[in-house]
C-alpha cells in the first residue's frame, strides 16, 4: 500500500467515453495490497472494461466475500453499489440482489480461497442456477492473507515459496463452471490486460452467468520458481486459444485477420464478439469439445486461455423462474404484499 | 527507439522544465524544497550561486521557468517560482558571512564597462578567484538599468543595494560617474581582459510628423524612467499616451499614473495578445486603470503652438500571409486622434556603441552589433568579452547573469592558459531518496492547490507613493502553499530493466498514464501507442531496454507529477526516485561546488 492518496490529476489528453467520463472516474480508494499484487492489474482491467462499455457506475452492484481478491471492489467503481459479504457467501448474496433488482449490473469479485474451498458450493450453486452476472475469480493458487498456505486450485506438484510439494489434486474452476452449465467462460491472466479487458466486458454484456477464473500472481506468496502461478511460469505455459474484441453498437467490423481465421458471435444484448482463432480446432461453442480441450492441455502442463465457451443465447435465473420484469424496489406496497386474500388464493390453488 | 541514456547530463536536466529553461540553470526544485522546510538562508544561497540577485529577479524576472513549469501542463497555472525566489530573499537571515571572501591577488586586472548584471555577475564570479575587478558606470551607484529603469515601485533601492553590495564587498572596485568613452583608452590601461556590459542604452525614436514641433513633451521612455529613478523628473501632464507594447511601456504607464497622470492610455501598433510585455506586468497595469488599446498605430503627433495636443493614430487589423506572417493593414475606418499632454514613447530599445573605435579590433556586423561568439561571449579582440543586452541587444536581466558566468569562465580560462573554446562537463549528483519502503526523503503528496496570489498594496496608497512597492510579496503561509505545488522534477523517475517483472503495477498506479508497456518502435510510431496521448514532442520519452517478453518500457516525461507512486507501486525496486543536481560550471567552480552540496 502507499501512504499517499492517488493525486486527483490526470492526464489532461485523456478520451472520454459516451457519458463523457474518463477511465480515472471509475476508479476506487487506492489499493491497500501488496506492491505488484496480480488483483490490482485485474482491477484495472474492471476498471478499463467498464469505462469503454459507457457503464454507468451507479448501475453496477459490485459484490463479494473475503479475501485479497474481495477487498479488491474497493479499488474500483467508486460510485457503484458494493456488498464485502462473508468469506465464501458472495454468491448467494449476489444471488439474492439480483432476484431483487433485476436491472443492476452484478460483478461478483472472489478468490480461489473463497470460491474454490470455503464457498465451493455456493460457487456452484449460482453457475447452475445461471445468475445474470459476471463471475471473476482472482486466482493466485495460495492464501496470502494468511501467509501462503496452498489453495484448492494449487497445481498438484507445484512448490511453495519454502519449497514444500502441492500433493492433493487442483480444483480447475473452468471445468467445473463448464460442467455446471455456465453460458460464458473464460480464463485470463492479470498479466495480459489486451486479453483480459475484452473479456470482462464481453461477460458483463452477456446475459447469464459469466465466469472469468484470472489467473494472478501473489508476489508475496506465489511468484517463484516451482510455482505454476507465476508471472514467468504462466507467459511460458499460456496457450491462447483465441483473442476478442467486443463490439457495441453499429460501427463495421474491420479487423484485418485472415479471412475465415475471425468469427463473429452476436449476443442478446446487441453486442458483437469478433473471436480471433488462435487455435484452429478450437471451438468455443462446443462444451464437450472445450472440456476434454482443457483437460488434455492440463495435462501437458499448459494453461489454456481466452474465451472457452460462449452460448449467446443463453437464459438467465429471472427467464426460469418467470419472475416479473419490475425490480422489486421500484413496486408499491399493494403490489408487494397483495394481503391475506391472493395469499388464501394461492393456497388454495396449491391443495 | 535505443534505450535513454540517462547518464548523459541533459537528459534528466530538460526533464526538470524550469531549470532547464532558466537561462542561469537556477535548481527551482530544490530551492523550493528548502523553502517548505523554512531553510530560506539555504534556499537564497542556492540562488545567489546560479543567478547572482535573487531578491531583484525575484520581484523582475522575466521568468522564462514559469511557462516551462510542468504544473502548467498538469492543471492551469504553473508554479509562481519567481515570487519564491523573493521569499526566500525575504526571510532569510544575514547571509554575509556564507559569502565568498576576497581571494589574495592573483594580480590580474580586468576592467568592466557598465555596473549592471552582466558586469557584475561577472565580476561575482573572478574577484573571489583573486582577478581586480573594476566596474565603470556613468551612473553613481551600481545596479544599471536594475537600477535607471526599473521603477521603484517594483524594486526598492534597498534590494539593489544589498545586492550589489554583496559583490562590491567581494573587494570590486567600482568607479561610479565614470563612463567609458573611448575602448582605445580602456585598452592602453593594459588591462588583462575586458568586459563590455554597457547594456542597449539607446531608446528607440519614433520619426513621425510633429515630433520636433511637439518635442518638450514627448519623452523618450527609458531617458525619462531614468529621470524619474535619479529624482530629475517628478510630475507628468495629466493625460499621458504611452506608445509601445513592451515592459517599457508598462512601466511608464504605471510610473506616469503616480506622477500625475490620471488618464494614463498605453496605445500599441500590434494585437493585446501578441504585445512583447509579460502578462502579469499588461494585468498590472490595467489594475492600475490603465486602458490599453490596441492595434492603432501612431501616423502624428498633433501639436498647436509648440504645445502638444494629441496623437493621430491609424486603425489596422492583422492580416496572415501563407507562411503565417502577421501584416499589419489599414482596416478602412477613419483615424482617431487622442488628445494628451504628453506621450511616453516607449517602442524599442538599441544598442549604441559610439564609445568604441574602429581600430580596438572589434568587427560589427551589417546590424552595428559586435560579433561575439554565443558560448564564450569574445569579440573578435581575444581580450573583450561582451555580455548582456551589449551582446545580443535586449532581453532581461537573468539572460544578462547568465552571459556573464559564460563571460567570467572565458576570461578565467584564458588567463589560465587554457582554451576557452573546451567547456568543463558540469558536475551531476543523483541520489535515491528512498527511506523506508513508502517514505521518500522529499514530499510527495501532490498539492491540489491552485496559484496563490501575491499580496498587493492597497491601489489607492500605492498611486500616492511612487517608492511603495506595489507586490507585497507571500507571507510565510502563502509561500508554503505555494512551494508545495511543486512537483519535485528534479526527482527523478529512474528505471531498471533487469529487475522489472512486469506486472503492470506501475501502469495500473500512474496517475497521469505515462507509463506504457509496449513492443519497441520507432518514435513517431511509439507516441501513437502511448497509454495516453503524447502532444509535446518536445519532452522525452523515456525507453528502457528489452524485457522478458520482449517489449519495453515507455515513459512519456511530459506530465510526470514525480508522486513516486510508481516506485512504491514496484515490488521489485525496478523504479527508484532518484534526485538529479546538476552544478553548472562557473569560473572556479571545482572549489565553489563543494559549497552548495554543503547548502
Amino acid at each position: 500500500m502507499t501512504y499517499i492518496a492517488k493525486p486527483k490529476f490526470h492526464h489532461p489528453g485523456l478520451k472520454k467515453n459516451e457519458l463523457g467520463y474518463t477511465h480515472r472516474d471509475y476508479e476506487g480508494k487506492i489499493s491497500t495490497l501488496c506492491a505488484g499484487c496480480g488483483h490490482d492489474s485485474i482491477t484495472a482491467s474492471i476498471i478499463e472494461a467498464c469505462y469503454e462499455l459507457s457503464i454507468e457506475p451507479h448501475r453496477v452492484a459490485k459484490i463479494s466475500g473475503i479475501g485479497c481478491s474481495s477487498k479488491t471492489p474497493d479499488y474500483f467503481l467508486g460510485n457503484s453499489h458494493g456488498f464485502n459479504s462473508v468469506h465464501g457467501r458472495m454468491p448467494s448474496v449476489l444471488t439474492g440482489a439480483n432476484l431483487a433488482n433485476r436491472d443492476l449490473i452484478y460483478l461478483g469479485v472472489s478468490g480461489d480461497g473463497d470460491s474454490a474451498s470455503i464457498g465451493f458450493g455456493q460457487f456452484a450453486h449460482s453457475i447452475r442456477r445461471a445468475v445474470n452476472m459476471t463471475y471473476i475469480v482472482e486466482n493466485n493458487g495460495v492464501y496470502g492473507l494468511t501467509k501462503g498456505q496452498f489453495s484448492a486450485t494449487a497445481d498438484r506438484g507445484s512448490k511453495s515459496k519454502k519449497g514444500v510439494t502441492n500433493t492433493d489434486n487442483a480444483i480447475d474452476l473452468v471445468a467445473i463452471a463448464l460442467q455446471l452449465g455456465a453460458t460464458f467462460v473464460a480464463r485470463s491472466f492479470s498479466g495480459d490486460k489486451t486479453q483480459l479487458v475484452p473479456l470482462i466486458a464481453a461477460a458483463i454484456r452477456h446475459k447469464g452467468a459469466s465466469f472469468i477464473d484470472v489467473i494472478s500472481p501473489c508476489i508475496a506468496f506465489n511468484n517463484h520458481a516451482g510455482s505454476t502461478k507465476s508471472f514467468d511460469y504462466v507467459r511460458e505455459h499460456n496457450d491462447a486459444v483465441n483473442r476478442l474484441d467486443v463490439l457495441v453498437g453499429r460501427e463495421p467490423i474491420s479487423v484485418d485477420y485472415a479471412p475465415g481465421t475471425v468469427q463473429v458471435v452476436e449476443q442478446h444484448d446487441g453486442s458483437r464478439l469478433a473471436l480471433r482463432k488462435l487455435d484452429a480446432d478450437y471451438d468455443p461453442h462446443d462444451r464437450l469439445g472445450a472440456q476434454t480441450f482443457l483437460q488434455k492441455h492440463a495435462a501437458k502442463g499448459q494453461i489454456v486461455t481466452g474465451l472457452l465457451y460462449v452460448d449467446p443465447d443463453a437464459e438467465d435465473l429471472h427467464t426460469h423462474l418467470d419472475t416479473v420484469e419490475t425490480p422489486l424496489n421500484t413496486m408499491d406496497e399493494q403490489a408487494l404484499c397483495p394481503g391475506s386474500a391472493v395469499l388464501d388464493k394461492i393456497n388454495a390453488s396449491l391443495r | 527507439m535505443k534505450p535513454t541514456d540517462i547518464s548523459a547530463p541533459d537528459y534528466f536536466h530538460k526533464v526538470v522544465d524550469c531549470q532547464w529553461a532558466c537561462p542561469a540553470h537556477t535548481p527551482v526544485p530544490e530551492y523550493i524544497r528548502l523553502i517548505a522546510e523554512g531553510r530560506y538562508s539555504d534556499a537564497y544561497m542556492i540562488n545567489w550561486k546560479s543567478n547572482v540577485f535573487p531578491g531583484i529577479l525575484g520581484r523582475t524576472c522575466d521568468r522564462p521557468c514559469e511557462p516551462a513549469c510542468r504544473r502548467g501542463r498538469v492543471e492551469d497555472n504553473p508554479v509562481a517560482i519567481c515570487r519564491l525566489k523573493r521569499v526566500a530573499a525575504d526571510f532569510k537571515d544575514d547571509i554575509k558571512d556564507r559569502l565568498p571572501k576576497p581571494g589574495p591577488k592573483n594580480g590580474k586586472r580586468i576592467a568592466l564597462v557598465g555596473g549592471g548584471p552582466a558586469s557584475l555577475a561577472v565580476a561575482r564570479d573572478l574577484a573571489p578567484l583573486g582577478y581586480h575587478c573594476t566596474v565603470f558606470d556613468g551612473d553613481p551607484k551600481a545596479g544599471g538599468m536594475m537600477r535607471s529603469q526599473i521603477p521603484k515601485f517594483r524594486l526598492p533601492d534597498s534590494v539593489i543595494d544589498e545586492e550589489t553590495d554583496y559583490i562590491l564587498d567581494l573587494g570590486v572596485e567600482f568607479k561610479g560617474g565614470q563612463r567609458v568613452d573611448s575602448l582605445k583608452q580602456l585598452l592602453a590601461e593594459n588591462y588583462d581582459a575586458v568586459f563590455v556590459g554597457s547594456g542597449a542604452p539607446r531608446g528607440r525614436e519614433l520619426d513621425i510628423p510633429g515630433r520636433k514641433e511637439a518635442a518638450a513633451n514627448i519623452h523618450i521612455g527609458i531617458d525619462w524612467l531614468a529621470n524619474v529613478s535619479f529624482g530629475h523628473v517628478d510630475k507628468i501632464g495629466r493625460r499621458v499616451i504611452v506608445l509601445g507594447g513592451g515592459n517599457t511601456a508598462m512601466d511608464c504607464c504605471r510610473t506616469a499614473r503616480r506622477l500625475g497622470g490620471e488618464a494614463v492610455k498605453v496605445v500599441v501598433r500590434s494585437g493585446f495578445e501578441e504585445m512583447k510585455a509579460s502578462p502579469w506586468e499588461k494585468e498590472d497595469a490595467i489594475h492600475e486603470d490603465i486602458p490599453i488599446l490596441n492595434y492603432m498605430v501612431p501616423v502624428a503627433f498633433k501639436h498647436v503652438a509648440g504645445k502638444l495636443i494629441g496623437v493621430i493614430f491609424q486603425k489596422v487589423r492583422a492580416e496572415y500571409d501563407a507562411k503565417g506572417r502577421r501584416n499589419l493593414v489599414p482596416s478602412g475606418e477613419p483615424d482617431e486622434t487622442i488628445p494628451c499632454d504628453d506621450v511616453l514613447v516607449a517602442v524599442g530599445q538599441e544598442n549604441a556603441f559610439p564609445w568604441i573605435e574602429a581600430d580596438c579590433g572589434i568587427e560589427f556586423d551589417k546590424w552595428h552589433m559586435p560579433k561575439v561568439d554565443p558560448k564564450t561571449f569574445v569579440s573578435t579582440n581575444p581580450k573583450v568579452f561582451f555580455g548582456g543586452d551589449a551582446a545580443f541587444g535586449p532581453k532581461n536581466i537573468i539572460w544578462a547573469v547568465a552571459h556573464g558566468h559564460d563571460a567570467a569562465l572565458s576570461i578565467h580560462r584564458m588567463l589560465s592558459g587554457e582554451d576557452i573554446n573546451e567547456r568543463p562537463l558540469p558536475e551531476v549528483h543523483v541520489s535515491s531518496q528512498k527511506m523506508g519502503i513508502h517514505e521518500w526523503s522529499y514530499d510527495n503528496d501532490i498539492s491540489a492547490d491552485k496559484r496563490f496570489k501575491v499580496p498587493h498594496r492597497d491601489k489607492v496608497v500605492a498611486l500616492k507613493d511612487i517608492r511603495a512597492e506595489v507586490e507585497l510579496g507571500y507571507d510565510l503561509k502563502l509561500a508554503l502553499g505555494e512551494a508545495q505545488r511543486c512537483l519535485n522534477c528534479d526527482v527523478q523517475t529512474v528505471f531498471a530493466a533487469p529487475l522489472c517483472i512486469e506486472c503492470d503495477a506501475c501502469v495500473d498506479i500512474c496517475p497521469m498514464d505515462c507509463i506504457s508497456f509496449t513492443e519497441n518502435g520507432e518514435e513517431d510510431d511509439l507516441r501513437q501507442r502511448l497509454k495516453a496521448p503524447s502532444p509535446h514532442h518536445d519532452q522525452a520519452l523515456y525507453v528502457s531496454g528489452d524485457l522478458k517478453t520482449g517489449r519495453v518500457m515507455v515513459k512519456d516525461e511530459d506530465v510526470c507529477l514525480h508522486c513516486g507512486l510508481c516506485a512504491e507501486r514496484c515490488p521489485t525496486g525496478a523504479w527508484d526516485m532518484q534526485k538529479y543536481l546538476i552544478d553548472m560550471v562557473q569560473a572556479g567552480s571545482t572549489c565553489q561546488s563543494k559549497a552548495r552540496s554543503a547548502a
